[in-house]
């Protein structure tokens, strides 16, 4: 496997030509198939085939289980200045039921030495879990608060088709997620952050000041990437392309020097639907400049047009040039997106 | 003439009549190896789409048989009951019908209406045991079947299949031996009979027609009795695959006609062509002007496409004459138009038609037949209630009537049970019950209309597991106990979601249309309150909870284009809503009193 992407990035280095590399992201699963020696080895594969910022933010996601004191160290030692840690709560009830292999233990331990050795670690949090009692929850937050990190990314537990949880949803053993339930907790979540001092600058994503992550921001601002490794995705500005999710398939095509991707091209439509659609969940909102720039005054025109309804209704606010969501809207973010798409 | 053989094909749904036709084309080389095509004669993509024959069809074939040359006209027939008329006006063109049944799923209900019309006229009855081919045919039973159906002879039933082309060629030897050839006089005054008419943007209305007596002859001056209109006859012909110029169509023999007409409501299915000078004493019996069995509002989703509906539905009727509309206005939908249609899958047609043909996003009102309402004060007085908001107030009625019809049922004798309940259900009284054979019954019951058009074919199919076959003609007006069942959203009355209902069921269906437009109305940010009323009186209420939380959570990398997709699928399905007061209502909302059962 690490071949095949030292292969794929050494393959794909012409499609950065001429960007300059601001951020590197390390997918979850990565700690547990990569040993930090590798890790650098790939980093250093990198930084040959294409220009890297001077300060890069190389972020790792790993699970605590996989995170234990003698790994921290050593990961300490690479060019990874960021954790993503997949706390998702310090209650072993409400691991059990999400089927997460760490419990509340290795939790806290694994952010007590984390802290030691990084600055800039960021946290998983799940509200809206089953059962979840706002009291939970506000330990689950003064938790991470406590032990002071400095980024955020919390979702609403979400019950996909043909899991476990929807299975036990089904036969009445789980409460279903209630959305009055959600939104409360998502509204201390707002209140709480706060407080702390953290800017609630994407949808689930809050940030103290330089603490945002360069990485996520990135996506929403249309920026290119590539992705590397079985079922990455890759996004130039106007087409996306994603590799084979199978190993053993992605492996074989490195082998023969051919990439096993799957592309779709963005019409001028789809890249203002996503545009728009990113914007919104962001404190920068949309833009109505760029708008004009990018895709002319007829977008402009249906933005503004789009747009009245919903301002009137206070789920929409304009500052200056830009169009954002109000706390109100926050939480209605699709529905008020998909009225200004372009079909 | 004697050389000549018209004949039509009957058929239930599905039992092979297009497949069949293609097989006759072929054998007698009416089409090319480069014109064929599945269903070649069910020319609207709606036809072949969902493989049902709407509109008639006809087409001349030349085959030769032990040395003569023979002219084969085949008049293919709408294969639904809300057609019967035309099919009973393609029958009279007939000398001759192929009787075909499926051999694994023998007669059916249609098969034996439409047997009858054509026994009335005096067809020579070809009966075809289809489909031969499948293993799963019961060739011995079905025969035993038709035989005791037709009193013919277990010998005359001929084994085919439309999908191997077996038996066609004994089909064909039957179809010239057995069909009598035309009897017509050529010396008479011209009659002939108008079985369909096709509207063509260049040439206008193209007229369909069987020649009874006389001729007609390119240039000829021309009268249609029912309409008392004439018209030279400016390019006649027959029917080949492509239309083939004649300077004359002779008696007995089928073609078309060119006359200019640019309105196809001038050409009525079943009316005479006659001679001016020299016309004919008398018309050909059977001539009905059709009429429409239910009604429904058609609105523009956009309200500022009202003009471009107009248009649309104008070309449409010069299309399909049988659609009738007329102006009106809802409070909720504002300007849009009352229209009649011969029955449920004629409206559907019509939708889609509208929809595919000219591109209108339409909205189609909750149907109902046409009431007959008196009023206390003028208890002589028929007021025509096509439309829920028709109905005088209850205080000032006095009576209603509502149309009745006489259902036939054919079906296996385990659902009779199933059946009879559905019937009843739908306020039906039964009239006969015959075994056509041990295992097969025939049920006859006095219908409200009414009943038919909520829900009770997907019913029938549901308790029969598909083994139900359903035919059905009007039998008059009878008194009826209707109330008008209003909704309201939001405590605002919906005009166009208003149904009327009989009163024993309103109750009932009222709480059902709540429950259904609870499924249908999307959460909107506040909460919807529906009710279902009878006059002042709320007899159902649903509420529609707000919507609370609408925001995925993720959304980097690959999550961004599957979530771009899943919103403009959504907003797809918003430009088919209509806002009424703030709430707004997906299309298919105002059709939910049809689907209660789902
Ligand atoms: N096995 C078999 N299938 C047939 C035969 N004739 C028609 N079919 C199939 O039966 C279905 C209905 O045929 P179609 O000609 O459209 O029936 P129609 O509704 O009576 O016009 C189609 O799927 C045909 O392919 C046949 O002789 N044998
Ligand atoms: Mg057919």
């Amino acid at each position: 496997m690490l071949l095949a992407l030292q292969k794929e990035l050494e393959l794909r280095r012409e499609e950065l030509a001429t960007t300059t590399v601001e951020t590197i992201y390390f997918g979850g699963g990565t700690p547990s198939v990569l040993s930090s020696e590798e890790i650098n080895q790939l980093l250093a594969v990198v930084s040959e085939n294409y220009t890297v910022s001077e300060t890069p933010e190389i972020t790792l996601e790993a699970n605590p289980d996989d995170l234990h004191e003698a790994k921290i160290m050593e990961l300490a030692k690479s060019s990874v200045n960021r954790l993503s840690i997949g706390i998702q709560s310090f209650f072993d009830a409400h691991l059990t039921l999400m089927n997460r292999a760490h419990d509340s233990e290795e939790a806290k331990q694994c952010l007590e030495i984390a802290t030691q050795y990084f600055d800039n670690i960021t946290v998983d949090l799940i509200y809206g879990i089953p059962n979840m009692t706002m009291e939970e929850w506000q330990t689950n937050l003064q938790t991470v608060f406590d032990f002071g990190i400095s980024h955020i990314s919390s979702y609403a537990l979400t019950v996909e088709p043909k899991t476990a949880l929807e299975k036990f949803i089904r036969q009445g053993k789980y409460q279903n997620v209630s959305e009055e339930a959600s939104l409360a907790h998502f509204n201390v979540l707002v209140q709480e952050a706060e407080k702390q001092g953290f800017v609630h600058y994407e949808i689930s994503n809050f940030g103290k000041p330089n603490y945002f992550s360069k990485h996520n921001s990135s996506y929403w601002k249309g920026a290119h990437y590539i992705g590397i490794g079985p079922s990455a995705h890759s996004f130039d500005g106007k087409t996306r392309s994603w590799n084979v999710s199978n190993n053993t398939k992605y492996i074989k095509s490195m082998e023969q020097n051919e990439l096993p991707s799957t592309t779709e091209t963005l019409s001028k439509d789809d890249q203002y639907n996503e545009y728009v659609m990113t914007g919104l969940r962001t404190i920068w909102g949309i833009s109505l400049q760029y708008i004009q720039k990018e895709f002319g005054d007829n977008y402009l025109h249906h933005t503004q047009k789009s747009a009245q309804k919903h301002l009137q209704e206070e789920t929409l606010q304009t500052e200056k040039d830009s169009i954002k969501t109000t706390q109100k809207g926050k939480f209605l973010c699709d529905g008020i997106a998909a009225d200004f798409f372009k079909v | 003439m004697k050389h000549i053989r018209n004949f039509c094909i009957i058929a239930h749904i599905d039992h092979g009549k297009s497949t069949l036709a293609d097989r006759l084309l072929d054998f007698t080389n009416t089409v090319t190896e480069r014109e064929k095509q599945d269903q070649l004669l069910d020319s609207m993509d709606l036809e072949r789409e969902r493989g049902i024959t709407i509109k008639s069809h006809a087409i001349q074939m030349e085959y030769t048989y032990e040395g003569q040359e023979y002219i084969l006209n085949l008049i293919d027939t709408p294969g639904h009951v809300d057609f019967s008329y035309e099919v009973s006006r393609s029958i009279a063109a007939c000398e001759g019908a192929l009787l075909i049944v499926d051999a694994a799923q023998s007669i059916q209900a249609q098969t034996i209406s439409n047997l009858y019309l054509a026994l009335e006229n005096d067809l020579e009855i070809i009966p075809v045991l289809n489909k031969v081919d499948l293993p799963s045919a019961n060739p011995e039973e079905v025969t035993d079947d038709i035989v005791d159906l037709l009193g013919c002879d277990p010998e005359e039933v001929i084994h085919a299949s439309g999908k191997t082309g077996f038996g066609v060629d004994n089909i064909l030897a039957a179809v010239i031996e057995r069909i009598p050839a035309p009897k017509g006089s050529p010396d008479e005054p011209l009659q002939a009979l108008i079985f369909d008419s096709v509207y063509n943007p260049f040439r206008g209305v193209e007229t369909y027609f069987r020649v009874i007596n006389g001729a007609i002859k390119k240039g000829q001056e021309i009268k249609f009795v029912a309409t008392g209109k004439k018209y030279y006859a400016d390019e006649v012909g027959t029917l080949k695959l492509n239309q083939v110029v004649k300077k004359e169509i002779k008696t007995g023999d089928v073609g078309y006609l060119i006359t200019g007409i640019k309105d196809a409501r001038e050409v009525k299915v079943g009316d005479t062509i006659t001679d001016a000078k020299n016309p004919t004493k008398n018309a050909i019996e059977g001539f009905e002007d059709v009429k429409p069995m239910v009604f429904a509002g058609i609105y523009p989703v956009d309200t500022e496409d009202y003009e471009e509906l107009r248009n649309s539905m104008e070309k449409l009727q010069l299309n399909d004459a049988s659609l009738v509309f007329t102006p009106e206005s809802s409070a909720a939908l504002g300007f849009g138009f009352r229209c009649g249609f011969l029955g449920m899958l004629h409206m559907e047609i019509i939708q889609e038609r509208l929809e595919r043909e000219f591109n209108m996003t339409v909205i189609t009102t909750v149907p109902n037949v046409s009431y007959h309402a008196f009023t206390k004060k003028n208890p002589d007085e028929i007021i025509i209630v096509n439309n829920p908001s028709d109905l005088p107030d209850p205080s000032g009625l006095d009576r209603v009537e509502e149309p009745y019809i006489k259902a036939t049922i054919i079906t296996k004798a385990d659902f009779v049970g199933n059946v009879m309940s559905l019937c009843i259900e739908k306020r039906g009284q039964i009239t006969n019950q015959t075994y056509l054979t041990t295992e097969r019954v025939e049920l006859s019951f006095d219908m409200p209309l009414a009943e038919i058009v909520f829900d009770f074919y997907d019913r029938l199919k549901t308790v029969s597991k598909g083994y139900a076959s359903f035919d059905y003609s009007p039998i008059g007006m009878r008194a009826s106990k209707l109330v008008r069942v209003d909704i309201l959203l939001n405590a605002q009355p919906v005009d166009a979601l208003s149904a009327l209902i009989h009163f024993d069921n309103a109750y009932n269906i009222g709480k059902k249309m709540c429950e259904k437009l609870k499924e249908l109305i999307p959460r909107q940010q506040f909460d919807i309150p529906i009710q279902a009323a009878i006059g002042a009186k709320i007899i159902s209420r649903e509420t529609i909870k707000a919507l609370r939380k609408d925001v995925t959570a993720k959304c980097y990398g690959g999550d961004i284009s599957r979530k771009r997709k899943l919103l403009e699928k959504q907003k797809k399905g918003k430009k088919r809503m209509r806002q009424v007061g703030n709430v707004e209502i997906p299309q298919q909302a105002f059709m939910a009193v049809l689907k209660l059962n789902d």
